[in-house]
């Protein structure tokens, strides 16, 4: 990709990624979650699903800039894609926890508007031991706390400051816990649905697909550095 | 009759003719004009969010008033008829709405068979004249933890059974759905088909059981499992089997398919129990009903039908029995 592009597939790189976004308040304001029986399930789906995508997405950026040299740049959308995944994956959260735990936000709302700021504790304390329950006995909701735990970490750790400031090996170590995160939110996605749902089969499958091909290049790497180290090697390549 | 997707002869049916007094009764052509407008604003920006194809059978029914009716808030018709699990029609709750058109509900017969004095068969439209349909308002509370009201019609299954005449040594009933290729096609695998449900013969007698043909005053639409079904309120939702083809009378508990696919999980009995977790914690539920939001309350222990069951299960340890 020529560098001159790189801003503008940027900015549609955003657009792409706040489209789930967008769709979802468009929802919310039309009225469309009235019609629905349960969209509070709907929204925990979505976010979800958008979350899984782009962490995909951001895992496939190395394999796939691998394949040619032009696609070397594509480097420079990864954090992007990683931190849309993250967007993502704290939405779900909050829906979990504002929504679905039966954490009653019109009465909050009505009570911060009476002057009552302690209404947010107070629905807190009402819904905390049922979070609590699904949090001991859920390993789905286990795992997926997990996954979020180590993507948050991957967020913050994200900046080039802080990347300079902990050196490349050390942040390399850290960041690759992505695909501990991304296994971690498959499993999620597994345990959550019912025997007999293979939703999460392609989510699997292509995650299944871009470890295996990171091992693949691994393997090609080694035995072409050791081809390289039996013969003498020209000196521009030892370099390399 | 039927509506099917699309229609296959692509006629107009009457019960899609707007009523003339309700069309000309509008005040204001404008409003219902731009009201139309706005809706199908609605429409064209939310695409798979109303299925047009949804299958609803709008054939009113006659219907009497039941004692069995509690005064909850009722789940809209457009909602209990567009959310349902009814695997046999795909996995997602949407589904059955989009593909239950492929079940043909006539001509239906009703196989009695198992420990009975006699083996029969029974036609759907004379088991729906056998006794008047009640209309009963009914919790409905789904292993998932969500719950509806909706209003079912039927009459009690131990009318049903004393016309089956079972032997005395029959102990339970047994249902077994529709699994034919040419109604319901894409059955997921994994699940040993077809649907089998029961209860214990003393359950099944309780008057509450319904023997249920119909739900909104309107017979059932297909993914609601039509043409008949059993309704069991006080039991999680996955106990009320659809589309039921056979009625087996034995004296083994007879297996059921979510137990057979999950046995920790689905247990035989299954009654609602806010303190026995099945699948995840059962002490709330999150009520559908014309709010916006599901609320979260509590669930109730027989999802408060206890009056009318527990005394069918005294001295059983329901942990172990769940």
């Amino acid at each position: 990709m020529p560098t001159g592009w790189i801003p503008y597939v940027k900015a549609l790189v955003h657009v792409v990624c706040l489209l789930p976004f967008l769709e979802l308040l468009q929802q919310y304001r039309s009225g469309a979650f009235g019609l629905m029986a349960d969209p509070v399930n709907y929204i925990t789906h979505q976010t979800g699903y958008w979350a899984l995508f782009l962490l995909m997405a951001s895992l496939a950026v190395t394999p796939v800039r691998r394949l040619h040299p032009k696609l070397a740049n594509l480097i420079r959308f990864r954090r992007l894609l990683g931190l849309y995944a993250f967007f993502y994956a704290t939405l779900h959260l909050a829906t979990y926890l504002f929504l679905f735990s039966g954490y009653d936000l019109p009465t909050v709302w009505a009570g911060l508007r009476a002057g009552h700021p302690g209404a947010i504790m107070d629905e807190w304390k009402a819904v905390w031991p049922t979070i609590l329950d699904d949090l001991k006995k859920r390993r789905f909701i286990q795992v997926g706390l997990f996954a979020w735990t180590l993507l948050l970490v991957l967020a913050v750790t994200s900046p080039a400051l802080v990347m300079r400031w902990m050196g490349g090996k050390a942040w390399r170590r850290v960041h690759w816990a992505v695909y501990a995160a991304a296994a971690a939110g498959c499993v999620h996605y597994w345990w959550l649905v019912k025997k007999g749902v293979r939703a999460p089969l392609p989510f699997t499958l292509v995650l299944t697909a871009l470890l295996l091909a990171r091992v693949v290049w691994t393997a090609m790497h080694r035995a072409k550095k050791a081809r390289d180290v039996a013969k003498p090697a020209p000196a521009a390549v030892s370099t390399s | 009759m039927l509506i099917r997707n699309g229609g296959i002869e692509g006629k107009i049916v009457s019960s899609e003719i707007t009523p003339r007094q309700k069309f000309f009764s509008r005040r204001d052509v404008l409003t219902g004009a731009t009201a139309l407008g706005v809706g199908a604003l609605v429409l064209k920006q939310v695409p798979g969010l109303i299925h047009p194809g949804a299958v609803h059978a709008d054939e009113k029914l006659a219907t009497v008033p039941s004692k069995y009716t509690v005064p909850d808030a009722q789940t809209p018709f457009s909602k209990a008829t567009t959310y349902n699990n009814f695997y046999e029609f795909g996995t997602d709750k949407g589904d059955p709405a989009k593909y239950a058109h492929t079940l043909h509900t006539r001509p239906w017969t009703v196989e009695v068979t198992g420990l009975v004095k006699q083996k029969k068969t029974a036609d759907i439209d004379s088991i729906m004249k056998y006794r008047p349909i009640e209309s009963r308002v009914y919790r409905h509370r789904c292993v998932e933890a969500w719950s509806m009201v909706i209003p079912w019609d039927g009459y009690s299954l131990s009318e049903f059974i004393a016309w089956a005449e079972p032997l005395p040594s029959a102990k339970y009933v047994q249902f077994l759905s529709d699994d034919k290729s040419s109604d319901m096609p894409d059955k997921p695998g994994g699940f040993d088909w077809p649907y089998s449900e029961g209860l214990r013969m003393d359950e099944a007698m309780n008057p509450l059981c319904l023997l249920t043909f119909g739900c909104y005053g309107e017979a059932l639409p297909n993914q609601n499992g039509a043409p008949i079904r059993v309704v069991s309120p006080w039991k999680y939702g996955f106990k009320n089997a659809k589309s039921i083809v056979k009625i087996n009378f034995t004296d083994k508990q007879p297996h059921t398919l979510w137990n057979d696919a999950n046995p920790p999980f689905y247990g035989f009995y299954s009654n609602v129990n806010p303190n026995v977790d099945n699948g995840g914690p059962q002490s709330h539920e999150r009520r559908i009903d014309s709010s916006a939001f599901p609320k979260t309350i509590p669930t109730q222990m027989f999802n408060g039908y206890g009056d009318q069951v527990a005394s069918l299960y005294a001295g059983m340890d329901l942990r172990k029995y769940y």
